[in-house]
């Protein structure tokens, strides 16, 4: 039975369709991975998704509840939460406070809070910079930090963006092993991201977008050899490449 | 723990010790101090925790001092209560305000018109409103009774002051350790990332404005009954507004000590460069004290407090 159902959600800015007719739905407990150029209109369906932007049409429901017209703490509550692509921790604070905020969604009371708080630092490996303030973290724990705010709120369906990009390799296989590990826990997993590497791993399903409309989904191995998919990153002439 | 007890009960020692030993220019000085120390309090809850600024909270302020005048003068009802009738219009003021501004988004710059243009248009219903007493104010006849808010001798109004700014300090205190607290900390520092862990940022913003618009609004009872005389152009102008505002950001906003630090440190300053640039040139003074004010916010932006915990933090080798 499908937890997310996006049906024909379309989003423009001005005369720019960023998002066209969009279809699909994300299985309980799926790990589905959404691919595309960029531009391809990715980021503005997850801001649709998690309620930051009003679709201009069509569907969202996630467990047979519309989800059109909540706000994002909403749909939080509800256990669906995102993360940022552009990562935004609350730099005046601690790593610590920062995933409190997040835990301060389940529990009423901060020593509850603080407990759920250092298991998800000790989950996501940034028990030891537990006291360090959100703006001094580099990169790769800034992202490890979005996921981490994330999961502190409990949530049954994560929506990760880009959680991967301007990681090196071996971090890269680190955080591949994290997102593993969540997902085993029974979180549902939706994942925008261009580190094929990633895709291929950690995907059972994927998405493609390109100029907004979806222009492929199936099996990771199905989707790399679709010449849709394979003219839509490298431009024509190259679809026929393959065969 | 001891130690803090200690540190406690002697600054408290202190307080109580000294306006009886000091002259009456100085148990002025004290009593502007506290009660600039808790205006700068109330702002801070919504402008330097939830991070909101306002440069509109004399309207608070006089809405609270109007009231309970009005209340005492017309209808015989003790400034006790009727500080708090004043504190509860307030808050129902300071929601109208917060709904239009966060209900439509604005942010930065627009709130702060916003708040600016709302203690503006206060301020010309005040000055044509006869009720209010216009443009020549309301002006309070002294009758000494503790009942009515009206004390003989500057003591009263000192142990008022301070404990109109130790409850104001207690409810910061309190918002800080709370889920509240955190909320509003978080909707500083960054509002979408914190609407999408989970926070209503909508409500806490309006729960903020409301505590913080209440407390100013008690403030503005203290003012009406050390200073017997409401006028418009004093009370609800934008200058006002920024010496509510300014204390806790010299002193650092967002933290409890902040406004506290503040408030002495301006009072001090202020004091002193009246005493020493006011014989020269009328005005140098203002002049001097405009120009110590620059530097402080020039190299310690965030604020006295936090700079001098920086210090102090790398100077006894913990984490800054």
């Amino acid at each position: 039975m499908s937890l997310l159902a996006v049906e024909g959600v379309s989003k423009s800015f001005g005369g720019l369709a960023a998002v066209q007719r969009v279809t699909f739905t994300l299985a309980e407990g799926e790990l589905l991975a959404l691919i595309g150029p960029n531009g391809a209109g990715k980021t503005t369906l997850f801001h649709v998704i998690s309620g930051f932007m009003a679709p201009d049409e069509g569907t969202i429901r996630y467990a047979g509840e519309s989800l059109v017209g909540l706000r994002p703490h909403d749909i939080c509550q509800r256990g669906m939460v995102r993360t940022f692509q552009i990562t935004r921790p609350f730099n005046r604070l601690t790593v610590l406070e920062n995933v409190l905020v997040g835990a301060l969604e389940r529990v009423a009371h901060r020593r509850q809070a603080v407990t759920i708080a250092e298991e998800v630092l000790a989950l996501t490996g940034l028990a030891e910079k537990a006291g360090q303030l959100g703006h001094s973290l580099t990169l790769p724990d800034r992202k490890r930090l979005e996921l981490a705010r994330a999961l502190a709120t409990g949530p049954k369906v994560l929506l990760l963006d880009e959680v991967m990009a301007g990681l090196n390799p071996t971090e890269t296989t680190r955080l591949i092993d994290l997102i593993r590990t969540i997902h085993g826990r029974g979180v549902t997993i939706l994942l925008i991201e261009h580190v094929m590497r990633a895709v291929m791993a950690l995907s059972q399903r994927i998405l493609v977008l390109n100029y907004g409309e979806l222009i492929a989904e199936g099996t990771p191995q199905t989707v790399v050899r679709n010449p849709k998919v394979i003219e839509a990153y490298l431009g024509e002439g190259y679809s026929s490449l393959d065969s | 723990m001891s130690r803090r007890l200690g540190v406690g009960l002697g600054v408290g020692a202190l307080l109580v010790w000294l306006p009886f030993t000091v002259s009456s220019v100085w148990q002025n000085l004290l009593i502007t101090t506290f009660y600039f120390a808790y205006l700068g309090q109330a702002w801070n809850i919504l402008g330097g925790y939830a991070g909101q600024l306002s440069l509109g909270h004399a309207a608070f302020f006089a809405i609270g001092a109007y009231t309970s005048v009005v209340l005492h003068t017309h209808f015989g009802i003790s400034p006790w209560l009727g500080m708090f009738a004043g504190a509860l219009l307030a808050a129902a003021v300071s929601q109208g305000i917060g709904y239009l501004g966060f209900r439509f988004g604005l942010r930065g710059f627009y709130f702060i018109l916003l708040t600016l243009a709302a203690a503006e248009i206060l301020r010309l219903i005040a000055l044509h409103l006869p009720l209010l007493g216009g443009y020549t104010g309301l002006f309070i006849n002294f009758t000494p009774n503790p009942w009515q808010f009206q004390f003989k001798g500057k003591i009263w109004y000192y142990f008022i002051a301070l404990g109109f700014l130790a409850v104001a300090s207690a409810v910061v205190w309190l918002i800080e350790r709370s889920k509240f607290g955190a909320y509003l900390v978080a909707i500083r520092e960054d509002e979408d990332a914190a609407e999408a862990l989970g926070v209503d940022t909508f409500r806490y913003k309006m729960l903020a404005y409301a505590v913080s618009a209440g407390l100013t609004a008690l403030g503005g009872t203290f003012y009406a009954y050390y200073q017997f005389y409401l006028q418009p152009n004093t009370v609800l102008s934008m200058h006002h507004s920024v010496d509510i505002m300014i204390r806790p950001i010299v002193g650092g906003s967002g933290t409890i000590l902040g406004p506290i630090l503040g408030s002495f440190l301006l009072e001090l300053l202020g004091e002193f460069s009246r005493s020493y640039f006011a014989e020269g040139a009328a005005g140098l003074s203002v002049v001097i004290y405009g120009v110590l004010l620059i530097v402080v916010v020039l190299f310690l932006p965030r604020g006295v407090y936090p700079t001098l915990l920086g210090w102090l933090r790398r100077a006894t080798g913990r984490r800054a």
